[in-house]
């Protein structure tokens, strides 16, 4: 066991861990963030990605350990802390980007990732950027037109509201 | 307008919220206090005798509690099949035992051997690599047509051949239907094959079980579309345990699709080992073990021959298909390719004559069962493809053809069984032919080819059966279940309300689409109403979510329970407006004596049912009603669709540039949450006509056993689609009117995606009548250049 320390979500947290331990795992496990989803066992899915100082990173790719001494952010802590859901979040529930919810943490992340470093995706954009991000329930309609809804795009023109 | 709230109204989902904020409550976020971790020990080959297996070594491994295997169970019962077929000689089924862990033979890659309970995952993982195993490989029975000969080495060793039912439906009288075909100006005929699919929800399947020795309680928390079925089925055919002493909590449940219908072996596992344990045991399925365990969907193989007269009236319609069983028999496999696949055969046309015939056949594979959809796809499939072949062999317009085959008298006896009770199959064409601009098409087609593309059109119409019902009637084709659903509507003092329901959610927005209904009957504020759902201690006993059966069933039911509370607080009301019950209205939360302007509101009513001192004598205190709806009749919904595809001659690689649905759901609640469901339907279908195929070796290895095998479709494998669902004749016999939207997507799209991409190819000057799914790329290139 070795002792690893990060911020996440802005709390300075610390645990135990075996070589072997993923951060999906450091984060569900120790931690209870439970909202971080692990869909697959081969990197595919996306359900797991969080941001790592700001990068978005499939969790379940990497050691806990790589992660000590980073500032790892989680679905738990994208809404205001009075409950506000952010820009990304309402899009989502106003567009109707999610049905099971199993995979909207991983796409909620990603897609803040992807308006980080590009505020108004094109639909292609939107579409080439959740390569790795698996959706099993919507047929990714929503999805993306929630995310080019989140920035600031009109999708009033988009088929079937 | 659009509404904005009530019955029809897009409201958003409160559901979201959670799911939006990492704070849902999905089965593998739940963790019982002192739990221990089961991994099974599955078998790596597809066939095998069985001839030791030597624990002693597991069991000594560092944390381990306890290994099973087979012989732990030998008392208990195995997993039932809870549907029997009686085959075209009026014999039963054969139905081979599926016992928990294996027994005497290994059937399939992913079989269960053994299963290691221990401390910690990784313990128990480290213990199962330490069984040894003797296992004498056996000839793996794969494809079907062989495993039908005389002779085949047989996957069950008790039973007579691996042919688990010959059935058939329609026309029995062989030399009828020859000679219909015989006196057909035109036959096409059409081999095809349903490709092997795995449903793939995002969350794999999990159990957690805890047993009490005070209270002799058990309680199983399950990735389920339907807690009590698993209930009724673990503890009246595996376990032997009072119903009343097991709980089965389904929470969030992330995608069903079919697959987590099915009682699994891996759930009476946890909870049988819960007790013998006496420790909570708790299994989370990898995504690998989720394609060695989850119940499979389609794989059949067809041959569909339609008969046509000279007018190009369709007159005859026969098909042989064998379709996959897999190694066992799962829960609902049986009914897949015969009830809810024969039945569909009469698609939307009035072909007189329709004769079915189907082998279902056990082979070394993982059981197969209802995928979204679910029989009707395979059977659409069949139908639409040859029709539009048909279509192009006498060279007249595919629409044109369908048009003049349509059923347009309803209510309409099929010659296989069903009768439709509506439907407007020219009207969704024109809403289709509308919103898909085909009168375009030419031009689109003629700027692919200035870019080097080959454009197709594809069209597909289907018809599916919705909310499977009535209970006598499936019971008399072999249901092992009834198939109504329940509601108990429970109104607090104070005027809001909590709906425990039997329909499960795990997508499809329940729990706003349902307040919708009761808030909109009462005329009070959705907000006011709850749905709860997914715990057998706290909802009626209903059967769950699946076949598109949730507002159309269980959703009749509420409304019926929502009138029973109206009635009785008519009464109340009539009591405290002194008025004769006979008067009384109710609108927008207030009960009014009719003409008067007396009146009072829903929670005066509802505070005085809990708080009865000014109350009528003959009528019981408190407001809560339970009602129990057996629908009728299915629901039929129907649609027309139209998909556009780019195919790049040099490459084989198809792209699908337009997909536009009109759909028939009859009445709508939520049409936001129609959209979405027709929405992932489509982008399923797409992905089995495009990408998706469930492929073994000779050996019976399961090549695709990962996402990095199988193709998932992603979000730049498909288009924004366009749905239109305004065509709306409301179904006959249920309260609201509504048929069902959950799977009509998945039906309707892989016809339409193939019919485009033969359109396409066909435009280049080659003939080529037929491509399997999925058109991958090679298969493409392969075609067009073969």
């Amino acid at each position: 066991m070795t002792q690893v320390s990060m911020t996440v979500n802005g709390q300075a947290v610390s645990g135990d861990v075996e070589g072997r331990t993923l951060l999906s795992s450091f984060l569900r496990e120790h931690l209870s963030l439970t909202g971080t989803h692990v869909g697959c066992d081969t990197a595919q899915c996306g359900a797991c990605v969080v941001h790592v100082n700001g990068e978005a990173v499939k969790s379940c790719n990497m050691l806990a350990l790589e992660a000590d001494g980073a500032d790892v952010g989680t679905i738990e802590g994208q809404a205001a802390e009075d409950g506000t859901l952010n820009v990304i979040q309402q899009a989502f529930q106003d567009h109707h980007g999610l049905q099971c919810g199993f995979c909207t943490p991983g796409m909620v992340m990603s897609a803040a990732a992807l308006l980080k470093e590009n505020p108004r995706p094109t639909e292609g954009e939107v579409r080439k950027y959740l390569e790795g991000n698996l959706c099993r329930c919507t047929g990714y309609h929503n999805i993306v037109k929630a995310i080019m809804a989140a920035s600031g795009q009109d999708v009033s023109n988009i088929a079937a509201e | 307008m659009p509404k904005d709230s009530g019955i029809g109204a897009s409201s958003k989902r409160r559901e979201d919220v959670r799911f939006l904020t990492g704070a849902g409550n999905y089965t593998d976020d739940i963790n019982v206090h002192g739990q221990a971790y089961v991994h099974f020990l599955r078998s790596d080959i597809a066939h095998g005798r069985i001839k030791s297996i030597d624990t002693s070594a597991a069991e000594t491994m560092p944390g381990v509690v306890k290994v099973f295997t087979g012989k732990d169970f030998e008392g208990v019962g195995g997993m039932p099949c809870g549907w029997e077929v009686t085959d075209r000689h009026g014999a039963p089924m054969q139905e081979p035992p599926h016992p928990i862990l294996a027994q005497g033979k290994v059937r399939h890659v992913g079989d269960p051997i053994a299963a290691v309970v221990a401390d910690s995952l990784e313990q128990a993982r480290d213990a199962a690599e330490a069984i040894e195993l003797d296992i004498e490989e056996l000839p793996a029975v794969l494809d079907m047509k062989a495993a039908a000969q005389e002779g085949a080495t047989l996957v069950h060793d008790d039973l007579k051949n691996n042919i688990c039912y010959d059935w058939h439906l329609g026309e029995a009288d062989n030399d009828k239907v020859n000679e219909v075909f015989a006196n057909a100006a035109h036959v096409t005929t059409l081999d095809l094959v349903n490709n092997r699919l795995v449903a793939n929800p995002m969350e794999p399947r999990v159990a957690v079980a805890e047993y009490s020795r005070g209270t002799d309680e058990y309680t199983l928390y399950t990735t389920s579309q339907n807690p009590h079925v698993i209930r009724l089925l673990m503890c009246a055919f595996v376990l032997g345990l009072p119903e009343h002493k097991v709980r089965v909590v389904a929470p969030d449940v992330g995608g069903g699709f079919g697959t987590k219908i099915f009682h699994y072996a891996e759930e009476a596992f946890c909870t049988f080992a819960a007790k013998a344990c006496n420790r909570a045991v708790k299994w989370t399925s990898s995504r690998s073990e989720a394609f060695i365990s989850d119940a499979h969907g389609r794989d059949h193989v067809s041959r569909i021959e339609l008969a046509l007269d000279a007018d190009n009236n369709f007159i005859g319609l026969r098909t042989d298909t064998y379709a996959n069983m897999g190694a066992y028999l799962s829960t609902f496999s049986s009914s897949v390719p015969t009830w809810l696949h024969g039945t569909l055969m009469a698609g939307n046309y009035k072909t007189p004559v329709i004769q079915v015939n189907v082998k279902a056949m056990f082979t070394n594979t993982v059981p197969v069962d209802a995928y979204r959809g679910a029989g009707r796809p395979e059977a659409t499939y069949q139908l639409e493809r040859v029709v539009d072949k048909a279509a192009r062999e006498l060279g007249v317009d595919p629409i044109a053809l369908r048009r003049q085959n349509f059923i347009t008298q309803f209510p309409y006896d099929t010659p296989v069984a069903l009768t439709y009770d509506t439907g407007n199959y020219d009207g969704t064409m024109d809403k289709l032919e509308a919103a898909a601009d085909l009168a375009g098409f030419a031009a689109r087609r003629a700027q692919s080819e200035a870019n080097g593309k080959l454009r197709g059109l594809g069209i597909n119409c289907y018809i599916e059966a919705c909310g499977i019902a009535p209970s006598n009637i499936v019971g008399m084709l072999g249901a092992r279940a009834g198939l109504y659903d329940a509601a108990t509507v429970r109104v607090n003092a104070t005027g809001s309300i909590s709906v425990m329901v039997g329909a499960h959610s795990h997508g499809q927005g329940h729990e706003t689409a349902f307040p919708q209904v009761v808030a909109d009957m009462i005329g009070i504020d959705e907000s006011m109403v709850e749905i709860v759902h997914g715990d057998t201690s706290k909802i009626p006993f209903g059967m769950g979510t699946y076949g598109s059966r949730s507002l159309a069933v269980c959703g009749s039911a509420m409304v019926k329970a929502t009138e029973k509370v109206i009635d009785k607080a008519k009464k109340i009301a009539a009591h405290l407006l002194e008025a004769s019950e006979a008067d009384i209205e109710l609108k927008d939360g207030q009960f009014s004596v009719a003409g008067t302007d007396k009146s009072v509101a829903w929670g005066d009513v509802t505070l005085t049912a809990y708080v009865p001192h000014n109350f009528p004598l003959e009528v019981e205190p408190g407001l809560e009603e339970t009602a129990f709806y057996d629908p009728a009749n299915f629901t039929f919904p129907s649609g027309a669709y139209a998909c556009e595809v780019e195919v790049d001659p040099e490459t084989g690689q198809v792209s699908i540039e337009a997909f536009t649905a009109a759909d028939d759901f009859g009445n709508i609640i939520n049409p936001m949450i129609v959209d979405g469901q027709v929405h992932g339907g489509i982008g399923q279908g797409i992905g089995q006509a495009l990408l998706e195929n469930c492929a073994y070796d000779e050996n019976g290895q399961l090549l695709s056993a990962s996402y990095m095998d199988y193709a998932m479709p992603r979000a730049d494998d498909v288009p924004f689609y366009s749905v239109d669902h305004s065509s709306q004749t409301p179904c006959t016999h249920n309260p609201l009117g509504v048929k069902g939207c959950g799977e009509a997507g998945a039906i309707g799209s892989p016809p339409a995606v193939i019919n485009a991409v033969l359109d396409a190819l066909n435009s280049g000057g080659k003939s080529i009548d037929h491509i399997d799914m999925p058109v991958s790329p090679s298969r493409v290139w392969a075609a067009m250049n073969g």
